[in-house]
């Protein structure tokens, strides 16, 4: 295994008991050590199944998960999540919301009280990257959506996980918001030594952040394959509007239609 | 310079007065004071006998002539449900962050709660005076059965419906039960229980009332009923009137403390519509 973070090995996922939905059947994936990885898929294939699956949120009737060399039996608590819709809590500030990671992962939540100055120094400073400086003490409630997705990825990174995992973390959001964003996600990937994992429905955003995008099969979903995406980094926003850009968004478009048609 | 040459000078529109008197906060009052005009004028106007419908005015001085009397049975019934409704906000509480904390639980309590509280609460009182005699304790114990159920399910509720999402992220980061709970559970339920004390309070002294109207020697509701043996009507009014006093003032206080805990809940709302 070596420099593989998250390995999957043959896994299956069945919701529901012995008859329920199969959602991932014969999955197998691996993802190295500080790689940006992307997920995609049609819809419904089990992706969100699949991160749930690395967080340790479902553990698999079959194969096995690990993740820093660990078999997955239980929640993972050097991963940070974020999903679609921002689950910040309403009766916190955005700042209480941003902290409240270390409340709970046992290493930090100890030392927390002694030495909150230092982690709320931090947690300002992850909202100052992200856009968001001087908005620590507002509500989410006062926050726009792509602000409160902003927050939202402040969380998952507070307690320096090694491992993120992102499930469409942009989808609700406009497509200036989220070009915006994508560039922060791609600066925090570069500046900090984090692994990530995005499930995506845009292929042009997958193709732009990651190292490797795994196309899923529909469900029972799998990977069908996996593509390795050359552009140097780090990348420009420029870089989309490249034919060798377009080219393989077009190739992960046709595979995809076609998981489509096959199920 | 340029300010003041962008800016028209405010005298120049009238439109706008400076102030503007605010009616809103005495609509109440306002409301108030003419019921009772129309209800006095009614009454005189159609000179209904006043054993059958008495005037405001003749109820007002019924209150004044029996004042010692009313002040010490207002006080008792004020007293029951005061502590029949804390009972129910304790036992509710914790009632509600049990059957919330464990599915089992609530399967198996559920069926009995909801037994329970169809059972007309007045059909416990004798078996409440069988037990402890009359007086206050049946008041109390009657009080705080009947506010105790909104308060259980207002909590539970708050406390089932946690987004899931919102549950993963927290069980990612190896959050226990007791974690989710704590900066999740009992915050979420909050406003619902708080909401659920204005329920409660109105139903506790529906309670205590008809506890003390069926089994007490002291109480407006057992004051009533003594006044209605005697057919002292004004009286019977008077006894009404107090009630209303003391529910509008404890809904009030309600609806107070539920604004001043859970504000962040009603200004999401409106926020996000
Ligand atoms: N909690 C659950 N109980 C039962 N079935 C589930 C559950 N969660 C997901 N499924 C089923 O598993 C399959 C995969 O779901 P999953 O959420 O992983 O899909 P997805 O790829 O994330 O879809 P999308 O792209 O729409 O988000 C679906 O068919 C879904 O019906
Ligand atoms: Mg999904």
């Amino acid at each position: 295994m070596g420099a593989s973070l998250v390995t999957i090995d043959n896994v299956d996922m069945r919701y529901g008991g012995a008859d329920g939905t199969l959602a991932v059947s014969g999955l197998n994936m691996v993802v190295e050590r500080g790689e940006f990885a992307a997920v995609v898929g049609p819809s419904g294939c089990g992706k969100s199944t699949l991160m749930k699956l690395v967080t340790g949120l479902h553990i698999p009737q079959q194969g096995l998960v690990t993740v820093a060399g660990i078999h997955v039996t239980k929640p993972v608590s050097i991963v940070g999540m974020a999903f679609q819709n921002p689950t910040m809590l309403p009766w916190r500030t955005t700042l209480d919301n941003v902290l409240l990671p270390l409340e709970i992962v046992e290493r930090h939540r100890r030392r927390l009280r002694k030495h909150k100055k230092e982690y709320v120094e931090k947690a300002e400073h992850l909202l100052e990257t992200v856009g968001l400086k001087g908005f620590g003490s507002k509500y989410p409630w006062q926050l726009s959506g792509g602000m409160q997705q902003r927050a939202n990825l402040c969380r998952a990174l507070i307690h320096e996980p090694e491992l993120l995992m992102l499930d469409e973390p942009f989808g609700a959001l406009d497509a200036f918001t989220r070009e915006e964003l994508w560039q922060v996600i791609r600066d925090l990937h570069a500046s900090q030594d984090v692994t990530i994992v995005l499930v995506t429905h845009d292929l042009r955003e997958a193709v732009f952040l990651a190292d490797n995008v795994h196309v899923m099969s529909a469900r029972p979903g799998k990977i069908l394959k996996v593509h390795k995406i050359g552009f140097a980094r780090p990348r420009d926003l420029s870089v989309m509007y490249e034919a060798e850009f377009n080219d393989v968004v077009q190739g992960l478009r046709g595979e995809i239609a076609d998981a489509r048609a096959v199920a | 310079m340029s300010a003041s040459n962008t800016t028209p000078a405010p005298t120049a529109l009238p439109v706008t007065p400076a102030k503007k008197f605010d009616w809103l906060p005495l609509m109440p009052w306002i409301y108030t004071i003419g019921l009772f005009l129309i209800w006095e004028l009614g009454v005189r106007l159609s000179g209904v006998s006043h054993t059958i419908m008495p005037a405001p005015s003749r109820i007002f001085e019924a209150i004044i002539q029996y004042w010692g009397a009313i002040q010490r049975h207002s006080i008792q019934t004020l007293y029951t449900t005061s502590v029949g409704f804390l009972m129910a906000v304790v036992g509710g509480l914790a009632l509600g962050l049990l059957i919330g904390w464990s599915r089992m639980i609530y399967a198996g309590l559920y069926p009995l709660m909801v037994g329970f509280n169809a059972i007309p609460k007045v059909a416990v009182v004798p078996i409440l005076v069988i037990w402890f005699g009359i007086g206050t304790v049946p008041a109390i114990l009657t009080a705080f059965l009947i506010a105790f159920f909104p308060i259980v399910v207002n909590v539970a509720t708050g406390l089932a419906t946690i987004e899931p999402e919102t549950e993963d992220v927290l069980r990612a980061l190896g959050a226990k039960k007791m974690d989710i709970m704590l900066k999740v559970g009992i915050p979420r339920s909050m406003p619902y229980f708080f909401g659920s004390l204005k329920i409660a309070i109105t139903l506790a002294f529906v309670g205590s009332v008809i506890s003390e109207t069926v089994a007490a020697n002291s109480g407006l509701g057992y004051m009533m009923s003594a006044a209605q043996s005697q057919f002292n009507v004004p009286l019977v009014w008077a006894g009404l009137i107090m009630l209303a006093v003391e529910g509008i003032a404890m809904y009030a206080l309600m609806a107070w403390i539920e604004k001043r805990t859970t504000g962040w809940a009603h200004r999401s709302q409106t926020m996000a519509g």
